[in-house]
């Protein structure tokens, strides 16, 4: 990510620049206009839009359809449930990608190789081809007294299994060679002193990754915040939806008029637009890790 | 196997030097002689709970759809599974009226990702790498669609195409009787305008990518080239663009992957009715749809599998190669 904003050497205004600038800032405000058109519909009134129509000078500007829609179909609920799944998907998905990353970084490289191909691959399979057989298997396990749903089926610990399976193979396969390039005498004088495999784990490694750990952790929070395809399949009752299949199931319901149903998708993309811009670094350093990844 | 791009970070260069060899077949290194039982139990679960979990619910899964593909099941207890042979797969190809369609949409998919977006975003990757002013700003403003949930992309694209309210129709008047545009329904317009939604979101992508990419180009390159008397076009040519074919095999196999996983922007766009069809929603379709039939959807996840996997395989091989001579 280059911080260009200020450079040592200022250049010169050229026209050449000057034009460049025009093009991207046109570009720039093209690429908004949908956003920005979602985020003018949401703050008007919908008697006045259907009354104008929505290509019309603005009356009056209000919040009122972002309020209705968070207070109308409890979306504070269905936020609740995302991060129910999200927060333990994240946690468990780094904690066990980085226990592989370690012992085949530091015990056994062979493995490495098996563990790149079988994890990549799996990891860059599109979710469909897996979704029958599973969302069979979620309809038999039966966990009653464990998940709401007494099955695996409609549960937010079937969407945090998934979840984990489905990243920690891409995060392993990213951590393992991060710490590969740590140095060995680390670990090996630990072995000498007679500290455990899991003190070396948690002690010396683990905090040495903080940076890779940091851009994955972000980059997993906004996929599995963002996920619609296992949360429509995975989860049949409204109730348990996590906010993205949530807008898709509340739309027509609650949200009844375009203005509700702009300020509905507009609070939804909120929380990952936060978490992007405050960890935009981690974000783009953990995607360009991640290159190699859909 | 990511592509090297700035040996300068360590968070981006994840090839790392050469391990030292492990000393032969299966004769323990050093230090892992020191290893008491008790650290060998603890390794064999840190490596086998994620690894198990991972095969489970990916590898056996997709090994479950290839065998259920020759089956018939309505999914009510195991004792109506009938091994029905090829029949799932003879029925897809010949008389599915959605089968076809769905293919060519995910090939269009492709293509237009390809030849739209992908160089859209190299060349505003260009543009910005150029260390000019506000770079950071347009960079934002390109990825913010990356970062949206496709869902929601879905909703806001909704809203610019929606027939009576939309933005379009809105803007040129084809909201009256008479002048309608249903870009939405009409199964002629449907497909592309779900593609311009889905470019308008790979550009911020594929530029992120390439941004990465030319951070590894050799600025002392440049300045030869530069030095030679090369304007830029001639200098991005023969000189930076050679540089980025790690960076392009990534993008081609993330467009792949793309092209074929594409699926919740047609969904909440118009649940891959008439002009939409796409493979991953027809498989979507068979569970939750009304008709669960189950031998027929993992059919058609089979195929979506073999397609997969003849672009996975290469890729990984070929990157599988490169680590070991690195």
């Amino acid at each position: 990510m280059s911080t260009a904003l200020v450079t040592k050497k200022r250049t010169p205004v050229r026209p050449a620049r000057v034009l460049l600038h025009a093009f991207l800032v046109v570009t720039a405000l093209a690429w908004l206009a949908p956003l920005l058109w979602a985020v003018f519909a949401a703050l008007r009134p919908y008697a006045e839009t259907s009354d104008k129509g929505y290509v019309s000078w603005p009356d009056k500007l209000s919040l009122d359809n972002f309020t209705n829609a968070f207070q109308q179909s409890d979306m504070l609920h269905y936020f609740g449930n995302t991060l129910i799944i999200a927060v333990p998907a994240v946690l468990l998905t780094l904690l066990l990608a980085s226990m592989v990353a370690f012992y085949v970084s530091r015990f056994d490289f062979r493995l490495n190789i098996a563990l790149l191909l079988v994890f990549t691959a799996g990891n860059l399979l599109p979710q469909q081809v897996i979704i029958t057989p599973l969302y069979r298997l979620y309809l038999l396990v039966d966990l009653p007294g464990v998940t709401m749903s007494g099955k695996l089926y409609d549960s937010a610990l079937g969407l945090v299994l998934i979840h984990v399976a489905f990243q920690s193979g891409f995060c392993a396969f990213v951590l393992s060679n991060y710490m590969r390039m740590l140095p060995h005498e680390l670990t090996e004088a630990a072995l000498v002193d007679g500290a455990s495999v899991w003190r070396m784990y948690w002690q010396i490694v683990l905090p040495l990754c903080k940076p890779a750990m940091a851009a994955l952790g972000t980059l997993l929070s906004i996929w599995i915040y963002n996920d619609f395809f296992w949360a429509i399949v995975l989860i049949s009752t409204g109730e348990n939806m996590p906010i993205t299949s949530a807008l898709n199931n509340l739309s027509g319901q609650y949200f009844t008029d375009p203005n509700l149903v702009a300020a509905g998708a507009l609070l939804t993309a909120i929380p990952t637009l936060t978490v992007y811009f405050v960890l935009q670094r981690q974000f783009v350093s953990g995607l360009t890790l991640g290159a190699n990844k859909g | 196997m990511t592509t090297d791009t700035s040996p300068k970070s360590p968070e981006a260069a994840a090839v790392p030097p050469p391990p030292p060899a492990p000393a032969g077949g299966r004769t323990p290194r050093g230090p892992r002689r020191l290893l008491t039982r008790r650290d060998r139990i603890t390794l064999a679960f840190m490596a086998g709970v994620p690894t198990i979990l991972h095969v489970a619910l990916v590898w056996l899964t997709a090994l479950a759809s290839i065998a259920l593909a020759f089956t018939n099941w309505d999914g009510i207890g195991f004792d109506s599974i009938k091994w029905v042979g090829l029949d799932n797969f003879r029925q897809l190809f010949t008389d599915n009226p959605q089968f076809w369609p769905a293919v060519q949409h995910n090939v269009v998919w492709f293509v237009v990702l390809i030849l739209i977006p992908t160089p859209f975003g190299l060349f505003l990757a260009v543009q910005l790498d150029k260390r000019i002013r506000f770079s950071r700003v347009y960079q934002t403003a390109f990825f913010l669609p990356v970062v949206m949930s496709l869902a929601v992309t879905g909703f806001v694209w909704q809203l610019v195409y929606n027939p009576d309210t939309g933005l379009i129709n809105s803007v040129i008047g084809a909201n009256t009787p008479g002048h309608y545009i249903d870009w939405i329904g009409d199964p002629d317009l449907n497909l592309w305008a779900v593609l311009v939604a889905a470019s308008w979101r790979h550009a911020g992508y594929m530029m992120i990518l390439y941004l990465a990419g030319l951070k590894g180009v050799d600025p002392s390159l440049r300045e030869a080239s530069a030095l030679d008397g090369a304007n830029e076009w001639q200098t991005f040519k023969n000189v930076v663009f050679p540089t980025l074919r790690p960076t392009n095999t990534v993008v081609l196999v993330v467009t792949i992957i793309e092209a074929l996983r594409a699926f919740d922007l047609v969904f909440v766009f118009n649940k891959g009715a008439q002009g939409t069809e796409l493979l991953s929603i027809l498989i979507t379709n068979n569970i939750i749809g009304e008709s669960s039939r189950i031998g027929y959807g993992s059919a058609i996840a089979v195929v979506l599998l073999v397609i997969s996997l003849a672009v996975i395989i290469p890729y990984l091989i070929a990157t599988f190669r490169k680590e070991r001579r690195a």
